[in-house]
């Protein structure tokens, strides 16, 4: 029953290699623990001890009399509410960093994009002539902190949204005013007996998201390019496959890049690899899983193992020394796994611990040491390797576009700007925008519904940008190599080609989702496609959707303006009210919605659907994939295959039809 | 782009960067840091370099900084797989080629081998230092005097033609379309060492300003001459300064229209040129087989387009060459709006330039042999038969070649909105209506008209009544607004011309007066003026009948008129209203106006005052007046004056201060016969504040300005004003005022 598992050659080989040595995975498990029913649909209540109360069948409410669409809506907002934290505590926590480097104590790290550090300074309103790196770093980081915990006002972030987004949102009461707070609020309302109106909560749920998207997640995405660079595209490869036989592999798995930085600069000390090289290694070789992994393929070209499903699979290859992690999205059951091989499984956050697994806290005022210690503990396990299996599978990927690139790579140092997507989607050569990004879910085929979506969005002319898991997946399956353009439409070749870029970009982790909103209020502000986000031919999509961080983000997706179509099932599937509250009643707020189509080719379709309909409203020429495609080095295959003295210059007749 | 045009670019970006370091090390030792590096006449030190990095490199040491740049410009050519993106990458590389190409142009100067050699090269009107020389950069006076019909629309832009077409007759009949619709054409570069240049030489195209084509140099490098004029045309109209790289570029892309013809192979370099030439927006149209980048953003349309020759639909070149330009004016969204004129000759502004030499000449009317004149006048609508041509007389073709005969050109207009008042503002036009016939020249206005025919054109079939063609067809398509119809009368016989004259004279006389009489307090109306709002967005015209607009080419009749033809145009009315101050010319409704069409950058003008609230330039002033606080008065330096003034800079330097809509006290661009007003600066003391004046203007107005120190009460004024023969420095001017005792020394202290 592999092929149902996923659609991962290197995961189908390993599932294989899985059953054959009577390993256990979250595959397996998958089939054998059902999704409870209640609970998955939202129909379960379980805020006070007079319940938990299902309201299934002839239920309608709960002891207390709360309805099926009051406790739909109070899980979906506590969801985002706990989304909304991971990505916010991550947050904080560089920002605690930038402040520790800029006071000198931050041991290893530096500010390595000085320009980058300007332009956030000049977001927050912090002066930065005749004054040092460090003082300003010292300012932004104290004012993204307080960002978290501000009581008042509005999250500093919310003004690079565009004017009307930030009238919409203060009129409907949806601007947030402090990370914390918005947080701390709706848990409060999410209590037994306070907010009971689905709605009001809701809107508290979306005023949370855009907590987490215009603060916590831009925060994290800002101060993490001020620290550890702004991405420009890089090439490496993706899979399990890059996981080498003859060197220790070190796998770095989780979310935050402060520790990952400096593992990535312990990988290459000479004396670590002279080091590994005595015990008779060729080098150390670092490969990464989930978004930590993004964060350093972005900035380092470190090759990405695979995404969440596959966190299982890697060790399982017996050829990883160290699985170091640090939060969200780890598996309690790699412990027991890893017990069946050589690999060691190092915690490293204080928050995060797990049963069984070595902890080496990282403290990033000792950076440097703390990766070191755990370079050299990976090195030292390499002589008890085993027998090892790592499947042959690997794609080329180029990844690495921060929006900074993709204005530049639209005009250069001197001309950057987003005019030249603007024209490729009210000329119709790009049919419109998509951002496919979120998780792997055990309970659908790995990757299916990611591909699936992207393959048909492309062939369609719909320029893709990806964020996290969706990310690995697209390079494992080669969609993020440039040689991809082949299998876009005509008029997203063209552009494709024109650029050098693959129809699918790579955007980062996914706190990097702030980067879409970026992008998104760029290409607004450039004029042509709409003057706010809700105008915009886009959408965006979670097709394997699975923790509460999706939720949060597909909220924040919607209250910027975005349709959002998610894949799997819905959580709040039991109320019809809240069902609506969320598609139609959102939409008629702030222009997005969100909401759940199990098969991916109803996502496609509507996604389809929707740009369409924006394009129309926009008055931009229908879309028609027979329009463009005819310029470029492709309609000229047959030009250049003759060596040069036997070109006719003067005819192109000659060499192209048509 | 594409990947094999990135490849090309950026292989020949590195190229050329390398060459200009190792020209650069060679000049430091050869020359030293200090020498010297000037292009011909520019205020703008190399202007691409200024525009785009803000670097005054004026030595060869300069250059230094110019090659880091360049270096971080570069990137590496993108793999054959799993590619990195290029598009950013191969601009900068092509912005690195341009800096370094002006870096190298700037050494050879500095060595003395530019502008290059060319044996039997003789251009009508030109920067280069002789005959024999090609053209080398443009100079800031060429540049400022097509100021105003770039930004009027009548010379839509300009073609960078590179390479070599694919036969002489192919570069012929390309020149010839674009000069039919008035853009400027750039030349330079080769393919295999023939380049556009020979080309037009051995067909015997005349080349030089006069006749829009501007050979610039036979190699790739000189392609960055063209680049130069469009960034200073930024700088001088635009008001942008160096280093506002991004303004100078988008200046260009929505406001100067121009592009570039690859014509014939296109190399390493050419592409990594045309990507540089992509930053400002320019599209390049090859008549080669090249892969084609159609998707729009940096440049309005289309980026590269690719249109080989043999593949266009026709069977001459010049119908190819009609197609191919055609699609080039596409590309670069040029509208251009062509009148079809029904004559035997090519037509166009382009042609308004070419001279008719003694030799080739068939026959000529006025100058020493004979007498012309020209006359328009307006009668009632019925006395008009629209598209009447009449020769009344003889043709001349019983007069021998090179001979000389009479002709009187009467126009008789009509039309429900034509105005006596607007009859010497069409008159005015005929000049130029008939100079842009191919092989016509036409010198002179009213009976001192001098009309030449040369050889060419007679061979052609061109004959008198084609007089009658042109301005038929231009007078409907310029002035159709209000002349409804037209008759035109060619007068050779002896007894009508000679009572024709005599009318014509009467006329004459009639207007002079009547223009003499009228004056800023006989109107209720001044005529705002913004038509240079297109490059200089903030500068504002107020044309009052005695003081005409700074480009000497719109008086306040000719802005009546334009009114008329297009009542939300450029030239409206502005209701003087209540005057602030009348002896200064301060008016309440001239500041409302001025404040709104300048978008508040500029709050008040006093049209009689140079030192208080002054009106703004744009660019195309044709002279600047400055104050010489030593002297206690003025000085006026023409556009055509390029030696160094008192006041320590040259016209090119000073027009930096002067122009982009900047209210300055004490500098002030203006036109020519504002000098000779009666209001000519008269809050400040009016001409006798002249202290310092270039010798052009006393000779080419000696007239005028006698007439005008009379009326100053000093006959002898103009011999005390001093000149660039007598005075260039502050100093100089002083003491030869003391000398001669001039007015200015008397009179209350400026400062």
């Amino acid at each position: 029953m592999a092929g149902t598992k996923s659609i991962d050659p290197a995961a189908l080989e390993m599932l294989e290699v899985a059953q054959a040595a009577g390993l256990d995975t979250a595959f397996d498990r998958a089939e054998r623990v059902k999704p409870c029913p209640i609970g998955s649909e939202g129909a379960c209540c379980k805020i006070c001890f007079m319940g938990p109360c299902r309201l299934v069948g002839k239920v309608t409410e709960g002891v207390c009399g709360a309805t099926l669409a009051t406790v739909a809506a109070r899980n979906f907002a506590r969801m985002v509410a706990g989304g909304a934290s991971a990505h916010s505590d991550h947050g904080r926590d560089l920002a605690f960093t930038l402040i520790a480097v800029a006071k000198g104590e931050g041991q290893g790290y530096q500010i390595r994009d000085v320009a980058k550090l300007y332009a956030v300074a000049e977001y927050m309103g912090i002066p930065t002539t005749g004054r040092t790196k460090e003082e300003i770093a010292l300012d932004v980081g104290t004012k993204a902190l307080e960002q978290f915990g501000q009581q008042r006002g509005e999250i500093i972030y919310t003004k690079r949204a565009t004017a009307k987004r930030q009238q919409r949102w203060r009129e409907l009461g949806l601007m947030p005013r402090g990370v914390d707070r918005e947080v701390v609020e709706t848990l409060h309302r999410t209590h037994e007996g306070v907010d009971l109106d689905p709605e009001n909560i809701l809107d508290q749920a979306m005023r949370t998201a855009l907590a987490d998207g215009w603060g916590g997640s831009m925060l994290a995405t800002d101060l993490s390019d001020i620290l550890f660079g702004t991405p420009t595209p890089l090439q490496t490869k993706a899979n399990l496959g890059v996981l080498k036989d003859d060197e220790v592999n070190i796998i770095i798995h989780g979310h935050e890049p402060t520790l990952s930085e400096m593992i990535v600069v312990a990988t290459q000390d000479p004396e670590l690899i002279e080091y590994a090289k005595s015990k008779g290694a060729k080098g150390i070789n670092l490969a990464g899983i989930c978004c930590t992994s993004n964060e350093i393929l972005m900035r380092h070209g470190i090759p990405p193992a695979g995404n969440f499903l596959h966190q299982e699979l890697a060790v399982m290859t017996g050829a990883v020394e160290a699985m170091v992690v640090d939060v969200q999205c780890i598996m309690q059951a790699l412990a027991s796994l890893a017990q069946n091989f050589h690999t060691e499984l190092i915690t490293t956050s204080p928050k995060a611990k797990i049963p069984g697994a070595i902890h080496m806290e990282f403290d990033e005022h000792r950076a440097l040491d703390s990766a070191k210690a755990i370079v050299r503990r990976a090195i030292d396990n390499y002589p008890n390797r085993g027998k090892t299996h790592i499947p042959g599978f690997t794609n080329d990927v180029v990844a690495g576009f921060s929006h900074e690139y993709l204005r530049y790579m639209q005009g250069g140092y001197y001309r950057g700007s987003f005019r030249p997507l603007n024209d490729a989607i009210i000329a119709g050569r790009i049919r419109g925008l998509a951002g496919v990004v979120g998780c792997n879910n055990a309970r659908v085929p790995q990757d299916e519904g990611i591909i699936n979506t992207i393959r048909e969005l492309i062939r369609n002319d719909v320029l893709v940008v990806v964020t996290g898991c969706a990310a690995h997946a697209s390079g494992k399956h080669g969609y993020l190599s440039p040689e991809m353009m082949m299998n876009a439409g005509p008029g997203l070749r063209e552009v494709c080609e024109a650029i050098g870029i693959p129809p699918v970009l790579h955007l980062g982790s996914c706190v990097d989702n702030s980067r879409i909103l970026t992008v998104l209020t760029q290409v607004a502000t450039e004029g042509g496609v709409g003057q706010d986000i809700d105008e915009i031919p886009a959408v965006g999509i979670c097709p394997e959707y699975m923790c509460e961080k999706a939720i949060a983000i597909g909220t924040y997706a919607v209250a910027s303006g975005i349709y959002t179509l998610f894949g799997v099932e819905s959580p709040v599937a039991a109320s019809e009210e809240v069902t609506r509250l969320i598609s139609e009643g959102w939409e008629k707020k702030v222009g997005g919605k969100l909401e759940f189509y199990p098969d991916w080719n109803d996502i496609v379709r509507k996604s389809l659907e929707h740009i369409d309909k924006k394009r129309a409203a926009l008055g931009l020429v229908e879309y028609d994939p027979t329009r463009y495609g005819q310029s470029g080095d492709l309609p000229l295959a047959a030009f250049f295959a003759l060596p040069p003295e036997e070109r006719n210059l003067y005819s192109r007749k000659a060499y192209v039809q048509g | 782009m594409s990947r094999y045009i990135a490849t090309r670019a950026l292989r020949g970006a590195n190229l050329i960067v390398n060459e200009f370091d190792a020209l650069l090390q060679k000049a430091l030792q050869e020359l030293g840091p200090d020498k010297e590096i000037k292009f011909t006449n520019t205020a703008y030190y190399l202007p691409t370099i200024l525009g785009y990095t803000g670097i005054e490199v004026s030595n060869i040491g300069g250059l230094k900084p110019v090659l880091e740049h360049c270096r971080t410009l570069l990137h590496g050519l993108p793999s054959n797989k799993t590619w990195l993106p290029y598009l950013g990458e191969t601009l900068d590389a092509g912005v690195a080629t341009l800096l370094a190409e002006e870096g190298i142009m700037g050494i050879r100067f500095a060595y003395g081998l530019e502008p290059q050699k060319m044996p039997g090269l003789e251009l009508t009107g030109s920067s280069a230092p002789g005959p024999g020389y090609l053209n080398g950069p443009i100079d800031d006076i060429q540049l400022r005097s097509w100021g105003i019909q770039l930004v009027d629309g009548r010379m839509p832009g300009f073609a960078a033609l590179i390479g070599c077409a694919k036969t002489n007759q192919a570069a012929v009949e390309i020149v010839r379309q674009l000069q039919q619709r008035n853009i400027l054409i750039f030349l330079s570069g080769n393919v295999n060492g023939r380049s556009v240049i020979h080309q037009l030489m051995e067909e015997g195209v005349e080349m030089g300003y006069d006749t829009y084509i501007v050979p610039f140099g036979l190699d790739t490098i000189s392609t960055v001459y063209p680049m130069g004029f469009a960034t200073r045309s930024a700088l001088t109209f635009g008001g942008m300064k160096g280093g506002q790289a991004r303004e100078i570029l988008l200046y260009n892309k929505y406001r100067v229209f121009a592009f570039a013809l690859a014509l014939g192979e296109v190399d390493d370099l050419k592409y990594a040129t045309a990507a540089g030439a992509i930053t400002y927006g320019f599209p390049v149209l090859a008549d080669t087989v090249i892969p084609e980048i159609r998707p729009t953003g940096i440049t309005q349309y289309e980026h590269v387009i690719s249109m080989p020759w043999d593949d266009i639909e026709g069977e001459t070149d010049a119908e190819k060459a009609a197609r191919f330009v055609q699609r080039a004016i596409e590309v670069r969204g040029v509208k251009i709006k062509i009148t079809e004129v029904p004559i035997p000759v090519p037509y166009g502004s382009a042609f308004e330039g070419e001279r008719v030499r003694k030799e080739d000449m068939r026959i000529e009317f006025g100058g020493k042999y004979s007498r012309a004149f020209e006359y328009l006048r307006m009668v009632d609508l019925d006395e008009v038969e629209d598209h009447k041509i009449e020769l009344i007389g003889p043709d001349f073709s019983d007069v021998p070649v090179g001979g000389a005969m009479d002709l009187g050109i009467v126009v008789e207009v009509a039309g429900r909105k034509m105005q006596e008042d607007f009859e010497p503002v069409l008159e005015r036009q005929i000049h130029y209506f008939i100079n842009g016939a191919s092989g016509i020249q036409h010198i002179g206005q009213r009976d001192i008209a001098w009309i030449r025919i040369n050889k060419a054109a007679v061979d052609k079939g061109f004959n008198l009544k084609h007089f009658g063609e042109i301005l038929y067809a231009r007078l409907h398509s310029d002035f159709g607004a209000i002349v409804d119809k037209v008759q035109v009368k060619i007068i050779t016989d002896p007894d009508v011309h000679a009572e024709w004259l005599a009318k014509a004279r009467v006329a004459y006389d009639y207007r002079n007066k009547r223009l003499s009489e009228m004056t800023d307090e006989s109107v209720e109306e001044f005529y705002s003026c913004t038509l240079c709002q297109s490059f200089a967005p903030d500068h504002v015209c107020v044309i009052s009948p005695e003081r005409l607009g700074l480009c000497g080419a719109y008086n306040w009749l000719d802005c009546k008129a334009s009114h008329q033809i297009n009542p939300t145009g450029p030239n409206q009315p502005i209701a003087k209203g209540r005057a602030i101050d009348e002896w200064r010319g301060v008016f309440e409704n001239v500041n409302a106006f001025v404040q709104q069409a300048s978008h508040g950058s500029v709050q008040s003008v006093t049209m009689y005052s140079i030192m208080e609230t002054p009106m703004t330039s744009c660019g195309c002033f044709e002279c600047i007046m400055m104050i010489l606080p030593l002297c206690n008065g003025f000085m006026i330096v023409s556009r055509e004056d390029p030696s160094m003034t008192p006041a320590g800079m040259t016209f090119s330097t000073l027009a930096g201060m002067a122009g982009g809509g900047l209210q300055t006290p004490g500098v002030m661009g203006h036109g020519k016969y504002f000098i000779v007003s009666r209001k000519f600066i008269r809050a400040d003391g009016g001409l006798k504040r002249i202290v310092w004046m270039s010798s052009f203007l006393k000779e080419t107005m000696a007239e005028e300005l006698k007439e005008a120190a009379i009326r100053a009460g000093d006959p002898d004024l103009i011999d005390k004003i001093a000149d660039e023969r007598v005075a260039t420095t502050e100093e100089e001017v002083l003491a030869y005022l003391e000398q001669v005792g001039h007015p200015a020394l008397a009179m209350e202290p400026l400062m």
